[in-house]
């Protein structure tokens, strides 16, 4: 009990209302609920970086690494989500390890933009490689688990909960992370990086393990989209525009909490879903406009809504407290 | 005395500018240095090439026997050796009791340690009897952005002071601080020093302090050092005079009937 705070004690409340709605939920809801869950951990990996006062308009690499990876196993005969997702978790990781070491290095728009070229590369080189299915991509296999075989509906329902548990698994152990020293170094980084140097620990090897968690957790979100859309291509998987959407999304969501880049990508994925339903020629001027007015409104994001509720609920206790008594 | 760091023709060039050069110093345990000079005198190049900020061009620093010429600045504390700044070098947007906190939990911190709570009550008791030792425990929870500057300038330097240096390097410590307030501000600092038997190097232009807290002056002049005395024979060398302090500084000082030996000594 030690380590139980509200914000574990709301995704736990979370993970078992979103556990339970599993059997009962519409395909739709489900299949938003997950694109929701993949997209929400890899802006999980953006608001880490971001803490540390960084960000990258690239994170689409390791998203499309993770999800190539698991994509290409299923061609060779591997099927098992639970391998599948650990090979494009690590896939995504280890690229992420190794670029790390340059992108250290570098700060603010060289180590966004940076980030940005490098998916580019990665982009271009799934484009002309045929055997990759080119502008097309290629079609993945439905998943077993452990040697269970899903039909029909189970299949999503199944991956709903895999997805479900890894998801809550990470984001609790990002949580607890950020609380401990290393991870408390992000603010220390972002705020003076010449005093850490000069309390004794490297800020780049800081960047450079945040860096490392951000391209696992975008090859986990990857490996699961993967999955769940049973379908690779290099334009919904390492275009730039991916980048840019996590980015939307932790915009959206806010730094506040690793809870709300969940929420975030949710209300990303219903605000798209919808403009493109009942808007197909404006919906990208509805995104627009959404991401505009959050700026605008909300510039800590969605969560900072939560803060307000908070304050404003605690002003008015207070304040009717202070009332004289009714005669 | 033990000498604890020994520099030997040490220079220092930004292409054509010769910025350090012939520094040679012995600096021994316990002893309170003041490095006095003008604007571009080489002062801070000299505490930036000791402390790894800026890499020497040549020359030789050993520190306690081990040559630490060119390490980055995190091995250099690591070993021994930390400093403050002229400007306050701290987490601006965090309380006073979180700068020191971290201070504290990276100091302290290696390997799977990292990983351990950044915030824990034996922690906690620890910074609060530092910000007591600097008498910044009033502002223990005001944010350090909003701090008076003589306060950000001892919470720098109680953060560097966080590992327990054998030498502590600071940059012009009471720079920007009142007339009022500068010997305040100096005997917390050196007080608070003297309990862990630091070596202190600083930084000053202003001499009251200088012939107040130190018993030995490097005196530097277009990156070289032209003076390596005691304070009161220091003040009294004509190249100091001349190139540093001014005659008129001279005059006024030996009409007080101050040209002796104050100490200087914690």
């Amino acid at each position: 009990m030690r380590y139980m705070d509200k914000t574990i004690v709301g995704l736990s409340i979370a993970f078992v209302v979103l556990f339970c709605a599993d059997f009962f939920m519409a395909e739709w809801v489900r299949f938003i609920g997950l694109q929701s869950l993949a997209r929400g951990a890899v802006a999980l990996g953006l608001l880490v970086l971001w803490r540390t006062g960084l960000v990258s308009f690239g994170h689409a690499l390791y998203f499309g690494f993770g999800a190539y990876a698991a994509a290409m196993l299923t061609l060779i005969g591997y099927h098992d989500a639970f391998f599948l997702v650990f090979a494009g978790t690590l896939a995504a990781g280890v690229l992420a390890y190794l670029l790390g070491f340059l992108l250290r290095r570098y700060r603010a728009i060289f180590f966004a933009l940076l980030n940005m070229a490098f998916s580019m590369i990665l982009y271009g080189v799934i484009v002309k490689t045929e055997e990759l299915g080119s502008t097309d991509g290629f079609s993945v296999l439905t998943p077993t688990f452990l040697g269970y075989a899903p039909k029909g509906e189970a299949v999503q329902t199944t991956l709903f909960i895999f997805t479900l548990v890894f998801t809550y698994i990470i984001t609790v152990g990002v949580h607890l992370y950020m609380k401990t020293t290393l991870g408390g170094m992000s603010m220390a980084v972002r705020e003076n990086e010449i005093r850490v140097e000069y309390l004794g620990y490297s800020a780049e090897k800081v960047i450079h393990v945040k860096y490392v968690f951000s391209g696992l957790v975008a090859g986990f979100g990857g490996a699961i989209m993967a999955l769940a859309i049973g379908q690779v291509d290099p334009d919904s998987m390492a275009n730039w525009t991916v980048s840019g959407e996590f980015v939307f999304i932790t915009i959206l969501s806010g730094i506040g909490n690793v809870g709300a880049t969940y929420i975030g990508a949710l209300v990303f994925e219903l605000i798209r879903t919808y403009a493109f339903e009942y808007a197909p020629l404006f919906w990208q001027f509805i995104l627009g406009g959404s991401l505009l007015a959050i700026i605008m409104f909300l510039p800590d994001g969605i969560w900072s809504l939560f803060g307000r509720l908070r304050r404003s609920d605690s002003s008015e206790s207070s304040s009717s407290s202070n009332k004289a008594p009714s005669p | 005395m033990t000498a604890v760091l020994e520099v030997r023709d040490l220079q220092k060039n930004f292409g054509a500018v010769i910025a350090a050069k012939d520094i040679n110093v012995t600096v021994n345990e316990h002893e309170i240095i003041g490095i006095i000079g003008a604007n571009g005198a080489g002062k801070t190049t000299f505490v930036n090439m000791v402390t790894g900020y800026l890499k020497p061009t040549s020359g030789q620093i050993e520190f306690a026997g081990r040559n630490i010429m060119g390490l980055p600045p995190r091995t250099i504390t690591n070993l021994g050796i930390s400093r403050s700044f002229q400007v306050p070098q701290v987490f601006a947007s965090e309380t006073v009791f979180d700068n020191l906190m971290m201070a504290y939990a990276i100091t302290e911190a290696s390997g799977l340690e990292l990983l351990s709570p950044l915030y824990n009550d034996e922690r906690a008791a620890r910074v609060d009897s530092h910000l007591a030792r600097y008498q910044i425990a009033e502002y223990r929870n005001a944010t350090s952005s909003t701090l008076p500057q003589g306060v950000r300038k001892l919470l720098d330097i109680a953060m560097a002071a966080v590992s327990k240096p054998t030498i502590l390097m600071l940059d012009e410590p009471t720079s920007g601080i009142s007339v009022e307030e500068k010997f305040d501000l100096m005997d917390t600092i050196m007080e608070a020093l003297r309990q862990d038997q630091t070596t202190v190097l600083f930084i000053e232009h202003d001499m009251e302090i200088v012939e107040r807290y130190v018993s030995r002056v490097l005196a530097f002049y277009q990156g070289r050092i032209i003076c390596d005395a005691p304070v009161a024979e220091a003040l009294l060398d004509p190249g100091v005079r001349e190139f540093v302090i001014g005659e008129e500084y001279h005059r006024t000082r030996t009409a007080n009937g101050n040209g002796g030996d104050n100490g200087g000594q914690l």
